[in-house]
Order: structure tokens, then sequence, then C-alpha cells
């Protein structure tokens, strides 16, 4: 066991660095040039699709697997050959891990508190997490989404610097998913760093300051959700079902437009708010009226889908209604802010 | 190969006082390992002619003979049924995995099963023989020592076996299946259904060869009060060793 761990000066040491990770499976490339850094006290978050290399990715920033080959550093140790070291300063929610069934939620919290040499309380861990009723309860009895709060709870147990959580509200229903996010915020408020695998983008929108999208083992983009949805190609959807039919070629010409679709009288037009303030526009020189107009901002879904090159199924919160995106956006005058990732 | 090799943290206390606590839970382990063998002893001591000299036993009585085979069959229910089912349900449902990120790591839990099945035969070894002398009035062992030490010896190579058997195993129905495979081989040997000394001397020089068959050698010559036979000694020893090389060689911890 090495002591107290490294400590960088605050703010100067990235908590989490991956520089180039790579790692094959029989030959198949599931990481394959993998870059981030997590900076103290963010909430970072890991999307991408299933089977791109996200889970693979904190595997290795946990030490579960050993890299082919790149850097991965935890507080500036090597997960692999410091794993004690890393071990205690990093609590880890697994994926799809269990305990033993016949273990009841207060031994549970016991044990994994004893493998630490400052463990959190557990007590207030637990009523924190709603588990206080269920003290008594095995392992076995309890419902999916109180295993799924023993499980953050035995993450953060160990009175992490940092924790890693995969797939966190997977099978917690909609209020509980929201308690859990009030808590890592609390975490976070607490000076933990928190690192979050999720394919779920409400959840990525709303708890993380940062997001490297995962695409077939690399990073697709990095950057804040904002930033992400700033990229997608139509960052600003319109929709109305016009009075009387519109000028094909006014339409077609509507500046930084991305996008354009007529479905049952109704038209929906994707581009900038320029796109939008140019509709209005002619919608008063042709003195045509717009009913039921909707104007929507693309969400963290559409950018996903522009940067992963999916074609649907990316979860509940889609506002917007995907018309045939076939190229970007050119020539907006967009400020580009956004931090780009060598792919 | 995925996972990196565990160093250190075989023993922890915390996971092993969960574990036996864990073992207590489990009313089917307790009554196979703890239990079954002197209820085993007890039956067959209750039969009249078992209790009568049988010059087929080299002139001891068929439950004086039958006490050695009580005080291995712990061991082999609990090494070969028992451990690597709850081993194999481990690494399949990711327990030892979710370990392994802790500093404690799944070493740990590995040696607590260990630890609780090795215990729970050397009790059920205590079991039979304290009712083998008190109810049917068998000797204790006239060379305690030797007789420890091949009991030991046994309980390793049982708890290597056992390892040997979850690295082999997928899942925890494999395991079961592959378990009871060995369970009756490793009986017979052990000679659960004639003991050693009433096989066929050819068939008892195969058996000898065998892991619990050595054993129940070595547990016979320590009981009568010699050093038991370095050939057995030894030939447990060399089986436990083999056991553990190919346990460490195919064990994964995921």
């Amino acid at each position: 066991m090495c002591g107290e761990p490294v400590r960088g000066d605050a703010g100067a040491m990235p908590v989490i660095e991956v520089t180039d990770l790579r790692k094959s499976y029989g030959g198949r490339p599931v990481v394959d040039g993998v870059s981030f850094a997590v900076e103290e006290g963010e909430i970072f978050g890991v999307l991408g699709p299933n089977g791109a290399g996200k889970t693979t990715t904190v595997e290795c920033v946990e030490g579960l697997r050993v890299p082919d080959s790149g850097r991965v550093r935890v507080t500036g140790l090597d997960p692999v050959t410091e794993h004690d070291a890393v071990a205690g300063v990093l609590g880890v929610q697994l994926q799809q891990s269990e305990l033993q069934a016949k273990l009841t939620v207060r031994e549970a919290l016991e044990l994994y508190a004893a493998f630490y040499p400052r463990p959190a309380a557990w007590r207030p861990l637990a009523e924190r997490l709603g588990l206080t009723p269920h003290l008594n309860s095995r392992f076995g009895k309890l419902s999916g989404g109180q295993k799924q709060r023993l499980s953050i709870a035995l993450a953060l147990v160990g009175d992490p610097r940092i924790v890693v959580l995969d797939e966190l509200t997977t099978g917690l229903d909609p209020r509980a998913r929201r308690d859990t996010w009030e808590l890592i915020e609390d975490i976070r408020a607490g000076g933990v760093t928190v690192l979050i695998v999720t394919h779920f983008m409400e959840e990525a929108q709303r708890l993380c300051d940062r997001i490297a999208v995962i695409d077939k083992g690399r990073v697709a983009a990095l950057d804040t959700p904002a930033g992400l949805i700033r990229r997608s190609a139509g960052a600003t959807v319109i929709s109305f079902t016009p009075s009387a039919p519109l000028d094909e070629h006014d339409l077609n010409g509507l500046p930084a437009l991305v996008s354009i679709e007529h479905r049952d009288g109704r038209v929906t037009l994707s581009g900038t708010d320029e796109t939008v303030n140019a509709v209005i526009t002619l919608l008063a020189r042709t003195r045509v009226t717009a009913h039921q107009l909707r104007v929507t901002d693309a969400t963290l879904d559409d950018a996903f889908l522009d940067l992963t090159g999916q074609d649907g199924g990316a979860g509940p919160t889609a506002t917007t209604e995907r018309v045939n995106a076939t190229g970007r956006a050119t020539g907006t005058d967009r400020p580009d802010t956004t931090e780009e990732v060598p792919t | 190969m995925t996972s990196p090799a565990p160093r250190t943290a075989v023993l922890n206390a915390a996971v092993l006082r969960t574990e036996v606590r864990l073992f207590r839970r489990e009313p089917g382990g307790v009554f196979w390992v703890l239990l079954f063998p002197t209820l085993l002893l007890a039956i067959l001591g209750s039969i009249p002619s078992f209790r009568e000299a049988d010059p087929s036993f080299g002139g001891l009585r068929p439950v004086d003979a039958y006490v050695p085979v009580a005080v291995l069959l712990g061991l082999i229910v609990g090494g070969v049924q028992g451990m690597p089912q709850t081993l194999t349900a481990y690494r399949e449902h990711g327990i030892l995995r979710r370990m392994a990120t802790t500093p404690v790591r799944a070493t740990a839990l590995l040696g607590a099963q260990m630890l609780v099945y090795g215990g729970a035969a050397l009790l059920s070894a205590l079991l039979s023989l304290a009712v083998g002398r008190t109810a049917f009035g068998v000797p204790l062992p006239r060379q305690p020592f030797g007789y420890l030490l091949a009991l030991l010896l046994a309980v390793a190579a049982a708890l290597a076996l056992g390892a040997l058997l979850s690295a082999l195993s997928r899942t925890a129905k494999i395991a079961g299946a592959v378990g009871s495979a060995a369970l009756f081989p490793a009986m017979f040997c052990a000679g659960v259904w004639l003991p050693v000394q009433a096989m066929p001397d050819l068939l008892a020089g195969i058996v000898g060869w065998t892991p619990f068959g050595a054993a129940a050698e070595a547990l016979n010559q320590a009981a009568a009060g010699d050093w038991p036979g370095g050939i057995h000694l030894a030939v447990l020893a060399a089986w436990t060793v083999l056991l553990t090389a190919a346990a460490v060689r195919w064990f994964r911890w995921e």
C-alpha cells in the first residue's frame, strides 16, 4: 500500500488522464485511441451507443483491465501497477454487478466500509439513498432499483475523491432517477469528481459539465452539452402548417437551412436562429398564417445522432422530429468555441 | 487473462467474517459438509454387524474403518461440491469483479472461501472423531500428529481441486454438474462404498494413487499408531501442487 495518494496542486493536474488508450479483443479494436482528461470537481460524462467502448474505457480507469497501449493515470497513479492506492481514492459502481444473495444491506455497507482507511459514515449515506427501511433485507430480495441504490451507496462508502458510475440510473423509476441526479450533484458539491458512463441523453445533459462522445472506440467529440448541441447540424427546428402553400424556391433560399420536410401539409425546417427569423419574415411578406407554429432547440439527442451517425432509437427525450439532414450546416457564423479532439 | 493478476490481500477479516456468516445461512452446505458425514457414520455404526471385528478389515470393526472415511467425506463434499459452486457464482454475478475494484481485491474472497470450507471440513472431521469415540468406542488416532498432517494435506488437495473445478466452470450450473461428476469417484476412492482396507489389492493399489485414496491410507496408518507412509503423503502433496498449479493457470476473476 502506498500512503497518501499523490495530490497535485489544486486544478493543476487532471484527476483522470487517459491518453491514446487502445484495447482489442481477439484482434478487434474495442477502444481505438481514446484520450480525455477529467478535472477535479467536474462531472464528466462518457456517452456513446452500445458497444462503443465506453465500459472498456472506464474499466481501464478502474484497473479492471490492462490497456494494450496508451496511458491511464488516476490522481497521477497507474491503476494497474498502483492498484491499491488508486482503489483507495476511486469509488466504483459497475454495470450489472451483484452481491452475495444472502448478504443484507447493512452487512454489505459495513463490509465495504471496512475496505477503506477512512470510510464515510454509512448510515447517513443509506438514509440519503432511501435504503434505511431495507437495512435488514437480503440483497437477493431487493428490487432492481434498490439494488442500484445500494450499488451507488457502496461506490461512495469509501469516501472517494473520484467516483465512476456506469449506467447509474438504469433500472430506476423516473422519481428515483431524479433523486439520484440530485445526489450526484450533492456529491460533486462536496468536492468529489464524478465520471459517469451513460447512453441516456437527458442524464448527460442535466448532469455533465463536459461530455466525451465515444463512437466505434474513438472520441467523436468532447465538449460541454451546450457546445455539443451547437455542433448539431440543425440546431434549431421550426415547424408549422401554412394557411396557403409557400413557394418552394423561397423556402430553399432560406439562410443557414439544413433540411426541409413536408408532411401532411406541415412544413418542418431545421437550421439556425437566422433561419427562423427569415421564415417569419417570409411568412409576413407573403401574408401566410402559420398554424401550430413551433420552434424548438435541438437536443443532445440530435447532436448525438449527428456525431455518431446513428439512425435513431436514442431515447425518449427527443423533442424535435429529425428531418432528412443530409448536409451539415455550412457557412454559419456560429462561434466555434468547441474543443476538437483528434480522432 | 485480461484482468491484472492480484497480488496481495489474501486474508481480510471483514471478508472472512462475512463468508462465515453466509455459509451458515446455507442449510444445504451446513448439512452436507458438517453433519452428513457424522450422520452416515452413526447410521452405519447402528448396524450390529458393523460393530463386530471383521477379518476383511484386517481385524478392525467396519465402524472403525468408517471413521476415516467420514473424516474425508466432509472435505470432499465441501471441496468438490460446495466451494466451486459458490466461487463460480461469485464470478458469474460479478461479485469478484466488484471486489477487485476495492483496495481489498478479489483474492480476499478466494482466501475466505478456502478458509470457510477448510474450516468446516476440519470441524466435520472433529465431529466424526468425537461421535466415533463416544458412541461406538472407536479409539482416537494413536498417531495424532501424523493424522493431523495427513488430514491437512487432504484438505489442501480438496480445496485445490475445488479451485480447479471453479476455474474450469463458466457458470455455477456447470460447476454443480462437474462437481457431481467428480464427487462420486472421489467418494469411492476415499472408501465410502468399500473402505480401502477391504478393497482387493489391485484396486487398493490403484486407489492409492488418487488424492483421497492416498489420504484414506495415510489416515488409517496414523489411526493405527504408525507414522503415515511417505508415499501416501507424497502422493497427496503432489496432487495438491498439481491441482493448485492448474487452478492458478486457468482461474478467471471474471
